[in-house]
């Protein structure tokens, strides 16, 4: 009786507006604090993960490494949004966009201070954590 | 083996802010397609309610609808894929009548959208697709699908003027359909004003005339087993191909940025049980969510080779004249796009093409029809090949 049972929902700290607080991998959001930002591998398989995830669905195990997201990719494509959904008003205008680092590819935003006229596709970028101004953590892609 | 016909076809008209309920909304798609196949509530075996989720609070729709449309005590269920929702419906009614399970069935789809803003809008859709990783970032449909644009653009040379044509196209035949949201012309010079709503920018490289319209409305498919088609209807339509595949929900897990997989998969899947190729097809529906969206549909169901999608639009071979028609019912961008109800709208136009009954509409005597239908931001395709 009156046990607090604790909650891991480190997750609720992801993005601008999070819409999952609790899963297996909420180490994510403590590297990115340190300012890491991490993808995951299967030690049975070797297959590498990004996003990360906790359980590798060929082998069934959930045998993972992290490891963390370093070098350049080369920025596919993006989007520069005008309008936005519910909940991310404040952050126009921004952009969303996909680097591929060859073995596996990134979703996620390019850094705001960036201009349209300065980003262009087949571009090296690099992925940096970061902090948004309401205390929520996310990534964005800065150029190399 | 036996056919499986598709006997009715309705849909109600797509429109801003029925004065209705859901159920008012879809029992007018479903009245539609019981005229048309001349047949009572009595005579359906089972149906299948479609739709995208969390547009309106009712949770399993499928009973209430049933309870409104007198289709009880038959089975009923709640089917959804997104924006493929009522082409799915119909593939798994397909699967019922052809393993005798059932004879006839109702594939009913609907979406009222004008329940909520149309940011929140943006909200629901952006969470069709990763909510884990990708919706904290401020996902919006046609933010994922202009990432798909420029893509296009920068390997293929696709412009926007390119895409706007594909606009000017869906309002050239909107205006003709008295079912269509949008009954308005749309001319190229539009793209280019900037008192226009048409060159409003939303996610770069698309403008608003870029993008559908959102609209509330319902649709009705009948599918019945050969023998009961023959004996209800007078101009059975057959369902000869059916292509139905998914993909990675997260944009990391994926490969193709200038094309959609699962249509290319879903229209080979089709091709192939229809015993077809794509020159074959006379009218086809493709799911122009997105101007970009149809041009990638050109490219992936082979109408043209990747990259000349821009060709084929330009030398207008896609308007009703044209070697291979495409949404000349004002498609989603004039006619509308009420979600779970798309698919079955798409469907109804094909079959009322082959049927001779498309009016205005009507491309000269096809015999082979094409419904390209995609749930989500290429997360779901479905392709439906149907023949007289």
């Amino acid at each position: 009786m009156g046990k607090i049972k604790e909650v891991d929902d480190r997750f609720k700290r992801f993005g601008t507006v999070s819409f999952t607080s609790i899963t297996k991998v909420n180490d994510f959001i403590d590297y990115l604090e340190d300012g890491k930002v991490m993808g995951n591998k299967c030690n049975d398989c070797g297959r590498v993960f990004f996003p990360p995830r906790a359980d590798c669905y060929q082998c069934l195990t959930s045998n993972m490494d992290w490891f963390e997201i370093s070098g350049t990719g080369k920025l596919i494509t993006y989007s520069k949004l005008e309008y936005a959904p519910v909940g991310f008003g404040d952050d126009l205008p921004y952009a969303i966009a996909v680097l591929d680092y060859g073995e596996f590819k990134v979703f996620g935003r390019i850094a705001s201070d960036l201009s349209e006229n300065e980003i262009k596709v087949g571009m090296e970028m690099k992925t940096v954590a970061n902090k948004l101004p309401n205390g929520q953590m996310n990534y964005v892609f800065q150029i190399a | 083996m036996k056919k499986v016909g598709i006997i009715g076809v309705g849909q109600s008209a797509f429109v801003r802010g029925f004065p209705g309920s859901i159920r008012e909304l879809a029992f007018d798609g479903f009245k539609d397609a019981l005229l048309d196949a001349r047949i009572t509530a009595k005579d359906i075996d089972a149906s299948i309610i479609c739709s995208a989720p969390e547009y309106d609070k009712q949770r399993s729709p499928a009973g209430v609808f049933a309870e409104y449309f007198g289709l009880i005590p038959q089975p009923t269920c709640y089917l959804e894929s997104l924006c493929s929702s009522s082409s799915m419906g119909v593939r798994m009614a397909y699967a019922l009548v052809k393993s005798g399970l059932h004879d006839v069935v109702a594939v009913i789809g609907f979406q009222k959208m004008s329940e909520i803003s149309s940011a929140e809008s943006q909200e629901r859709m952006g969470r069709g697709a990763d909510i884990q990783w990708e919706s904290p970032f401020g996902t919006m449909m046609p933010a994922y699908y202009a990432m798909y644009a420029r893509a296009h653009m920068e390997k293929y040379g696709t412009t926007s003027d390119d895409l706007a044509r594909i606009r000017v196209k869906a309002a050239t035949y909107g205006q003709i359909n008295e079912k269509a949201v949008y009954r308005k012309p749309v001319t190229f010079e539009m793209f280019s004003d900037p008192n226009s709503p048409m060159s409003g920018p939303v996610a770069s490289p698309l403008r608003v005339g870029d993008c559908c319209a959102n609209a509330d409305g319902s649709s009705c498919v009948i599918l019945a087993s050969e023998e009961r088609a023959k004996a209800l209807s007078k101009k059975p339509v057959w369902v000869i191909g059916l292509g139905a595949a998914s993909t990675t929900v997260n944009m990391a897990g994926r490969d193709l940025f200038t094309g959609l997989t699962v249509a290319q998969q879903a229209g080979d899947e089709a091709y192939k049980m229809a015993g077809i190729t794509p020159k074959d097809v006379d009218v086809a529906e493709v799911h122009d969510c997105f101007t970009i969206a149809e041009m990638m549909a050109y490219e992936n169901l082979g109408f043209a080779k990747p990259g000349e999608g821009k060709d084929l639009i330009g030398n207008k071979e896609t308007y009703k004249e044209g070697s291979i028609p495409v949404n000349v019912d004002g498609g989603l961008l004039s006619k509308g796009h009420p979600i779970g109800a798309t698919g079955g709208s798409q469907i109804r136009t094909v079959v009322l093409q082959l049927r001779g009954e498309a009016g205005d509409m009507q491309v000269k005597d096809p015999e082979i029809g094409l419904i390209h239908n995609i749930g989500g931001v290429g997360l779901y395709g479905n392709v439906t090949i149907l023949g007289r």
